[in-house]
C-alpha cells in the first residue's frame, strides 16, 4: 500500500510517464506540486518569465520528441495566460499536457482570489480536459490526459487541480500502467483498393501533404508513394519537410504565399490526394474554386475532417501511415511523363521569384545565408508574419520536424519560446528562430529563460519596425493607409537582449554580415542575431483574403 | 410541437441560418456522467450556431453514464455536427432518431 499526497502522485505518475521537463510558472494554487517537484530527482523545470512562453516551450519540445509535454501553471492568471498557448496547440494537433493549479474545492465558485473557471475557459480549446475533484481521481486522470493527448489526432489536455486536492493523502496498492496511444481507427481496405485505382486512372494527380504526416511519422512512406506513382506533390505550412524542398517532384507549398506554379499545377490536377491535410482557408482560398476539375481522394486520421470542407470522393479515416502502407503495395509504379513535363513548364514559367537572394541584406538573402551555414540537423523555427512566410518559401527544409511553427492560430510570439523547447528536447541540435520586431516583442521575456538554461538558441530577427504583415495589406488592400503598423519609435533589440543576458551580434554595421552571421550560429549558446530589413519588402506571391488561389497578385 | 413546425423557423429565432432546414431530427447521446459534460456538447452547438430545441439529460443504471436526447432541426451541417460530437472524449455514442420519436412528444403537457 502506498500512500502519499496528490500533489506527489502527480509528479510521480509524470515521472512514470517519462516527462522529464516541465516548463512553468509557479504561485499561490500550484505551490503543493512545485514542493512535490522539489523532490524529484529526474524532473527538470524550467522556470519560464510568462506562463504563455511555458505553454510554448512545451509545445517546441512536443513539436521536436513528438510526444505529450507538460507545463505548470498557478490559477487565476496562471491559467489565463496559458490560455493562447494550448489554443495553438490544440489548432495544430500538438500533443501537450497543461497542468494548471486551482482555489480550494470548497471555495470553487465564490469569486475566490485568483479563480477563474479554467475548465470551462478551456474546453474549446482543448481535445479534452479535466477538473479533479479528489487525489484518488488522479490515478486515473494523469495517465488518461496523456493517452488522449497522443492517440489519434494529438491535441492539448488540461489538467485543473485544486490546492486542496493536491494536498489530500491517497493511499492506493499499486501505480497506473504507463499508458501508450491508443490503436488507430480501422479502416476499410475496399476504400484503399479504390483510392489506388483512381491513381492510376489519373492524368494529372497531386499529392497534398500536410501536418498529419508529419505527426504519424510518415514522410518517408508519402514521399514513396510519391515517387511511385510520379506525383508532383504540394505540401502544407505544417508539412514543410515532410518532402525535402529540392526534391524533384516537391512543387513547394500551396495557398496564399504559395509559388504561383504550385497554385496553377494544382488548378489542373484532376485528382488531388490529400494525405493528413485538413483544407484550411489559408491552403485552398476560395473553397470552391480549389482544384476545380479535380476527384479528392482524402486520408485523416481525424473523420470529422472528411468532407468538412470539400467533398472526398474517397474517404478513408485512418492514420496516415497505415493507410499508406496499404496504399502502397496496390499503387502500380508508373512514370507519367506528359504530366511531369507539364509541371516543369509551369515552374519555368512561373517560379517562386525571390528578388535579393544574393543580399544576406534582404530577406530571402538572409534566409539562405542562414540555410548555408547549417545542415539538416538544425532545427528551424519562426515567428508568425512575413518573416515566417519568406521562410516557409525559401528555406531549404529536408526532414520532419525540422520546422516548427504557428500553422493554425497564428501566434505571434511562438517561435522563440518554441525555439527554447526544442533546445531542451534536442540539445544537440542548433535551433535557429526567425522573428520579426513585432512577434518578437510578444514573448521577448524568455530571453532570461534562454540565457538561463544557456540552449542553442539563435534569433534571426528581421526588423522592419513595422508589423510587416499587416502594413502590407493596409499598403495592398487598405488605400495604404497605414494604420498602427508601424512602430514610431525604434526599440535597441541588441541592448534587451544584452540586458536578459544573451548574446547579440548586429549584422548591420558588419563589413562582412556573412561571415558574422555564420560565427554567430556557429558559436554555442543564446543568441540574437540582428538585422534591420526594409518595410516595404513585400511577400510575394499573394492570395488576396477571400479570393481563389488563381488569382494570385505580384 | 406540432405548431411550430407550421410555420417558418425564423419567427422563432431571429438569428438561424439559412442552411437550416424544417425537419426536426432526435438525437440519442451516451454520454459519461460528471459535471461538465453538458457544457462540453452544449458550446460545440453553440459555437456553430446549430439551435437546439430541446435537451433532455438523465443518468443511466448505477450513474457511471448519462443519457442525453437533443432535439434539432435538420440541417445540411448536421452529419458535419454528429461528427464532431463523437469526437469528444466523453461521448461514447450517438445515435440518431427522426423527429416524432416519442421522448420529446410525451413533454409537450410541461410545455403548455
Amino acid at each position: 500500500m502506498m500512500q502519499m499526497t496528490g500533489a506527489d502522485l502527480i509528479v510521480k505518475l509524470l515521472e512514470r510517464q517519462g516527462t522529464s521537463t516541465i516548463a512553468g510558472v509557479p504561485g499561490g494554487a500550484a505551490l503543493p506540486m512545485y514542493d512535490a517537484l522539489s523532490k524529484s530527482e529526474t524532473i527538470h523545470h524550467v522556470l519560464c518569465r510568462h506562463e504563455q512562453g511555458a505553454g510554448f516551450i512545451a509545445q517546441g519540445m512536443a513539436r521536436v520528441s513528438g510526444r505529450p509535454e507538460v507545463c505548470l501553471a498557478s490559477s487565476g492568471p496562471g491559467a489565463t495566460n496559458l490560455v493562447t498557448a494550448i489554443a495553438d496547440a490544440k489548432l495544430d494537433s500538438i500533443p501537450i499536457i497543461a497542468l494548471t493549479g486551482q482555489v480550494p474545492l470548497s471555495m470553487i465558485g465564490t469569486d475566490a482570489f485568483q479563480e477563474v473557471d479554467t475548465y470551462g475557459m478551456t474546453i474549446p480549446i482543448t481535445k479534452h480536459n479535466f477538473l479533479v475533484r479528489s487525489a484518488k481521481e488522479l490515478l486515473e486522470v494523469i495517465p488518461a490526459a496523456f493517452r488522449i493527448a497522443m492517440s489519434d489526432r494529438p491535441g492539448p489536455v488540461l489538467v485543473d487541480v485544486p490546492k486542496d486536492v493536491q494536498n489530500q493523502m491517497v493511499s492506493f496498492e499499486a501505480y497506473p500502467d504507463v499508458v501508450v496511444p491508443d490503436a488507430a481507427p480501422k479502416f476499410d481496405i475496399a476504400a484503399v483498393e479504390e483510392a489506388a485505382k483512381m491513381i492510376e486512372a489519373a492524368e494529372r494527380p497531386v499529392l497534398y501533404l500536410g501536418g498529419g504526416v508529419i505527426h504519424s511519422g510518415a514522410a518517408a512512406m508519402a514521399v514513396t508513394l510519391a515517387e511511385q506513382a510520379s506525383l508532383p506533390t504540394t505540401m502544407t505550412l505544417m508539412a514543410l519537410g515532410a518532402m525535402p524542398m529540392d526534391h524533384p517532384l516537391a512543387i513547394g507549398m500551396l495557398g496564399m504565399h504559395g509559388a504561383r506554379y504550385t497554385n496553377y499545377v494544382l488548378e489542373e490536377a484532376d485528382l488531388l490526394i490529400c494525405v493528413g491535410a485538413r483544407f484550411d482557408d489559408r491552403a485552398i482560398g476560395k473553397t470552391a474554386e480549389f482544384c476545380p476539375n479535380a476527384k479528392i481522394i482524402h486520408i485523416d486520421i481525424d473523420r470529422s475532417e472528411l468532407h468538412k470542407v470539400k467533398d472526398a470522393h474517397v474517404a478513408i479515416a485512418g492514420d496516415v501511415g497505415q493507410v499508406l502502407a496499404e496504399l502502397l503495395p496496390r499503387v502500380k509504379p508508373q512514370l507519367r511523363k506528359r504530366w511531369l513535363s507539364h509541371v516543369e513548364s509551369l515552374k519555368g514559367r512561373f517560379p517562386l521569384a525571390m528578388p535579393g537572394i544574393e543580399d544576406p541584406r534582404s530577406p530571402y538573402g538572409l534566409i539562405h545565408a542562414v540555410a548555408n551555414c547549417l545542415d539538416d540537423n538544425a532545427i528551424i523555427t519562426s515567428d508568425v508574419g512575413q518573416h515566417q512566410m519568406w521562410v516557409a518559401q525559401a528555406y531549404p527544409f529536408r526532414r520532419a520536424r525540422q520546422w516548427l511553427n504557428s500553422g493554425g492560430l497564428g501566434t505571434m510570439g511562438f517561435g522563440f519560446p518554441a525555439a527554447i523547447g526544442a533546445a531542451l528536447a534536442a540539445p544537440e541540435r542548433t535551433v535557429v528562430c526567425f522573428s520579426g520586431d513585432g512577434s518578437l516583442k510578444m514573448n521577448i521575456q524568455e530571453m532570461a529563460t534562454a540565457a538561463q538554461e544557456n540552449v542553442n538558441v539563435k534569433i534571426i530577427l528581421m526588423n522592419n519596425q513595422s508589423l510587416g504583415l499587416v502594413h502590407q495589406q493596409q499598403n495592398l488592400f487598405y488605400g495604404k493607409r497605414i494604420m498602427a503598423s508601424r512602430y514610431e519609435r525604434p526599440t535597441d533589440f541588441l541592448k534587451i537582449a544584452e540586458g536578459f543576458g544573451m548574446r547579440a551580434v548586429d549584422l548591420d554595421p558588419s563589413p562582412n554580415p556573412r561571415a558574422t552571421l555564420a560565427e554567430a550560429l556557429h558559436t554555442p549558446g543564446p543568441c540574437l542575431i540582428h538585422a534591420t530589413i526594409d518595410p516595404n519588402e513585400f511577400v510575394y506571391p499573394m492570395v488576396p483574403p477571400g479570393a481563389a488561389n488563381s488569382e494570385m497578385i505580384g | 410541437m406540432s405548431e411550430q413546425n407550421a410555420k417558418p423557423l425564423s419567427e422563432f429565432i431571429p438569428d438561424v441560418p439559412e442552411t437550416t432546414g424544417f425537419n426536426k431530427v432526435v438525437l440519442e447521446l451516451g454520454v459519461a456522467n460528471h459535471p461538465g459534460v453538458m457544457s462540453h456538447i452544449c458550446n460545440l452547438f453553440a459555437r456553430r450556431a446549430f439551435n437546439v430545441e430541446g435537451i433532455l439529460c438523465m443518468p443511466v443504471g448505477s450513474g457511471e453514464t448519462s443519457r442525453i436526447w437533443l432535439l434539432v432541426f435538420e440541417d445540411q451541417r448536421l452529419e458535419k455536427m454528429i461528427r464532431q460530437v463523437e469526437k469528444l472524449e466523453d461521448v461514447r455514442y450517438v445515435e440518431r432518431h427522426a423527429g416524432d420519436h416519442p421522448v420529446f412528444g410525451r413533454l409537450d403537457e410541461f410545455f403548455q
